[in-house]
């Protein structure tokens, strides 16, 4: 059997302040789905993100991802992982304001060498512009354009771009959606779908809005999984 | 390595108002050391080249330096002569090739009158080996024939042919002339950039004939007068001379006569090596540019700690890209590297627009050097140590850039993928 994209076994994990945020008897996610984490905000779920992500190490339990064990590597082993591995969208504010839209996109390649292996010597500008067009950025020089003039639509689906480029196998989004409004929200879900769907990549949505989630593989409420969850109020 | 540079570059263009004021701060006080620095040498030099092949300088005695200061850089006075007997015998010394005799006490409108001899234009040297050269006119060839320095002809406005009075004593105004004496300007002498240049020559008989009929410091009586024309037939060999230079036959010579002038017997005399005076003198005069060394090196610091300041603020409005860069794969490591470069190309850019602005202050500055002070400005490449100081600056810029880097390194390892604030 093919190991999990992601695999958690009774992990923990507290800030130095000694505030428990997280205990997860257990989380899987398969190569290839498409889950919906959904958590009120304040409910752990960035700090979850973080440790997929290898930026957190746990105080207990093992996580596993694509078959590696994130808490038996290094700081910087972690880091090189991530950056190879795993693309990231966030709420808002994901671009470098002083490159312009293409430099953006193509900034993973600078930092992961197997990013750029895996593209497989592919023109990378090209393939940045395939990208932004196929998630409906195709006007003339929009990649040239400085990424403060972009509207916050507009930019949520560079950092979608950027997050696909070297087709990393995981894909984690948090709250990308939050700042859009309905129409603009449904293309973007719609555009990054189709994207992870052409390439088989795993999806790990994060949101607190549920009317998003019948579009998902599955959906996860952090409270079913996180016995460390506060209460909301 | 290449995104890293390539993003610091990029930043900093997109702070660049920050940015252009830090290197133009760096870059000013770059200047400021280099053109210290430069004119350190360039004053040194200068001092050095005041007088060049002479082996010995002989006057009365007194002490090295004093002797030094009246005879080559007409400052002070002598506290007593050489006899006119003495000179003679040290200068026909088989040994001696040549001599220059000085003799001092006139000025002009408060420039030095100089009695020297034919010889002084030929042996003189300065700026290691140059001979004097005349922009205008000739040697004295009459009795009344004056020998100007460059200085003394362009501030006073003289060409070859005016007369001039010379003053008894020194000082810019004086109140005993010697008006019944007046000389003609035969020559004009070229730029040298030492003290020959402010001084008025003349020949040693002149010299005598001016004072013959004076007696301690005032003219005689009307009738006891003695006139121009009735001087020129008088004994002009003067009784006593201020000092003279002298040039050997052999250099290895010169210790012998040197011992052999100090320890004559007939008359107190000192002889010095003028290497040795000179850089006697330097060591008094050094302590002043000295300090400026370490002023200008000091403003240096100040220039670093503004740039460091400006990448500390800078931090905190940085944390979103830093957490940025981090979630896109960047490692705390090239975070660091990322600060470091930046002050590395602050300081570099700095250092360069410095030097640019160094050559360029020296090239507009050199004429007002040459006149004011006359101190010749030789536009040369840097020298190894000048190099090696502005190594030193953007070590120490990059050794400065320690902290904000460890700084962000850390504030990157709290905030994760994405900052709180």
């Amino acid at each position: 059997m093919s190991a999990a994209a992601i695999d958690l076994q009774n992990v923990e994990f507290s800030w130095p302040s000694g505030a428990r945020v997280l205990a997860i008897p257990q989380l899987t996610i398969q190569p290839r789905e498409r889950v919906f984490l959904h958590g009120p905000s304040g409910s752990g779920k960035s700090t979850l993100l973080g440790i997929v992500g290898g930026i957190f190490q746990p105080q207990a339990g093992h996580v596993h991802v694509l078959g590696t064990s994130l808490t038996r590597l290094s700081g910087a082993a972690r880091d090189r992982f991530r950056g190879e591995q795993i693309g990231f969208i966030f709420q808002m504010f994901n671009l470098i304001p002083y490159l312009s839209v293409l430099e953006n996109v193509l900034l993973p390649l600078g930092f992961s060498a197997g990013r750029a292996q895996r593209m497989g010597g592919a023109d990378a500008p090209a393939e940045a512009k395939r990208l932004l067009s196929s998630l409906g950025l195709s006007e003339a020089g929009v990649s040239q354009r400085r990424v403060t003039d972009l509207s916050v639509g507009q930019q949520q689906r560079v950092a979608a771009a950027r997050a696909l480029i070297g087709r990393p196998p995981i894909l984690v989004a948090d709250e990308p959606t939050s700042s859009l409004d309905a129409q603009i929200q449904a293309d973007f879900l719609r555009l990054l779908m189709t994207e992870c769907m052409s390439h088989g990549t795993t999806l790990l949505f994060v949101s607190h809005d549920l009317t998003m989630a019948p579009k998902f593989d599955r959906t996860i409420r952090i409270r079913d999984i996180n016995r460390a969850a506060a209460p909301t109020f | 390595m290449h995104t890293t540079l390539k993003l610091a570059l990029r930043s900093l263009w997109n702070r660049r108002t920050t940015a252009v004021l830090t290197v133009s701060a760096i870059a000013i006080s770059v200047a400021l050391l280099l053109s210290v620095q430069l004119l350190r040498t360039a004053a040194r030099e200068s001092f050095a080249n005041t007088v060049s092949g002479v082996d010995l300088i002989v006057g009365a005695r007194s002490g090295p330096l004093n002797l030094l200061l009246y005879s080559v850089f007409r400052v002070g006075d002598a506290t007593a002569n050489v006899s006119w007997a003495s000179y003679q015998k040290i200068a026909h010394h088989p040994d001696v090739a040549w001599t220059i005799p000085i003799s001092l006490g006139d000025s002009h409108r408060g420039f030095r009158v100089m009695g020297t001899d034919a010889s002084y234009f030929e042996h003189y040297r300065f700026a290691g080996g140059r001979a004097l050269k005349f922009s205008t006119g000739a040697p004295f060839a009459d009795l009344y024939d004056a020998v100007l320095g460059s200085d003394v002809a362009k501030t006073l406005g003289y060409r070859v042919g005016d007369a001039i009075i010379v003053a008894h004593g020194l000082g810019n105004v004086s109140f005993a002339e010697h008006k019944d004496k007046p000389f003609r300007v035969a020559g004009i002498l070229a730029p040298t950039g030492t003290p020959v240049d402010r001084t008025v020559h003349v020949s040693l008989q002149a010299i005598t004939a001016i004072h013959i009929d004076w007696q301690t410091g005032m003219q005689a009586p009307e009738h006891y007068r003695v006139s121009a024309e009735q001087a020129r037939s008088r004994d002009l060999t003067p009784a006593t001379i201020t000092a003279f230079l002298v040039g050997m036959r052999s250099r290895v010579m010169t210790f012998t006569m040197q011992r052999a002038i100090n320890e004559y017997r007939q008359e107190p005399l000192l002889a010095v090596l003028p290497g040795i005076a000179l850089s006697q003198l330097w060591e008094l005069v050094g302590v002043a540019d000295s300090a400026l060394a370490v002023i200008a090196a000091f403003v240096v610091l100040a220039g670093l700690l503004g740039m460091l300041t400006a990448i500390l603020t800078s931090l905190n409005e940085r944390r979103r890209e830093m957490a940025i860069l981090r979630s896109v794969g960047a490692r705390p490591g090239h975070i660091f590297s990322l600060l470091v470069l930046e002050a590395g190309i602050l300081a570099l850019v700095g250092v360069i627009g410095g030097t640019l602005l160094t050559y360029c202050l020296l090239f507009a500055g050199r004429p007002l050097l040459e006149h004011q002070f006359g101190i010749f400005v030789q536009v040369h490449a840097l020298s190894g140590w000048e190099w090696s100081i502005l190594a030193a600056i953007i070590a120490s810029a990059l050794l400065l850039s320690l902290l904000p880097a460890f700084r962000a390194y850390r504030n990157t390892l709290s905030d994760g993928l994405q900052m709180r604030v």
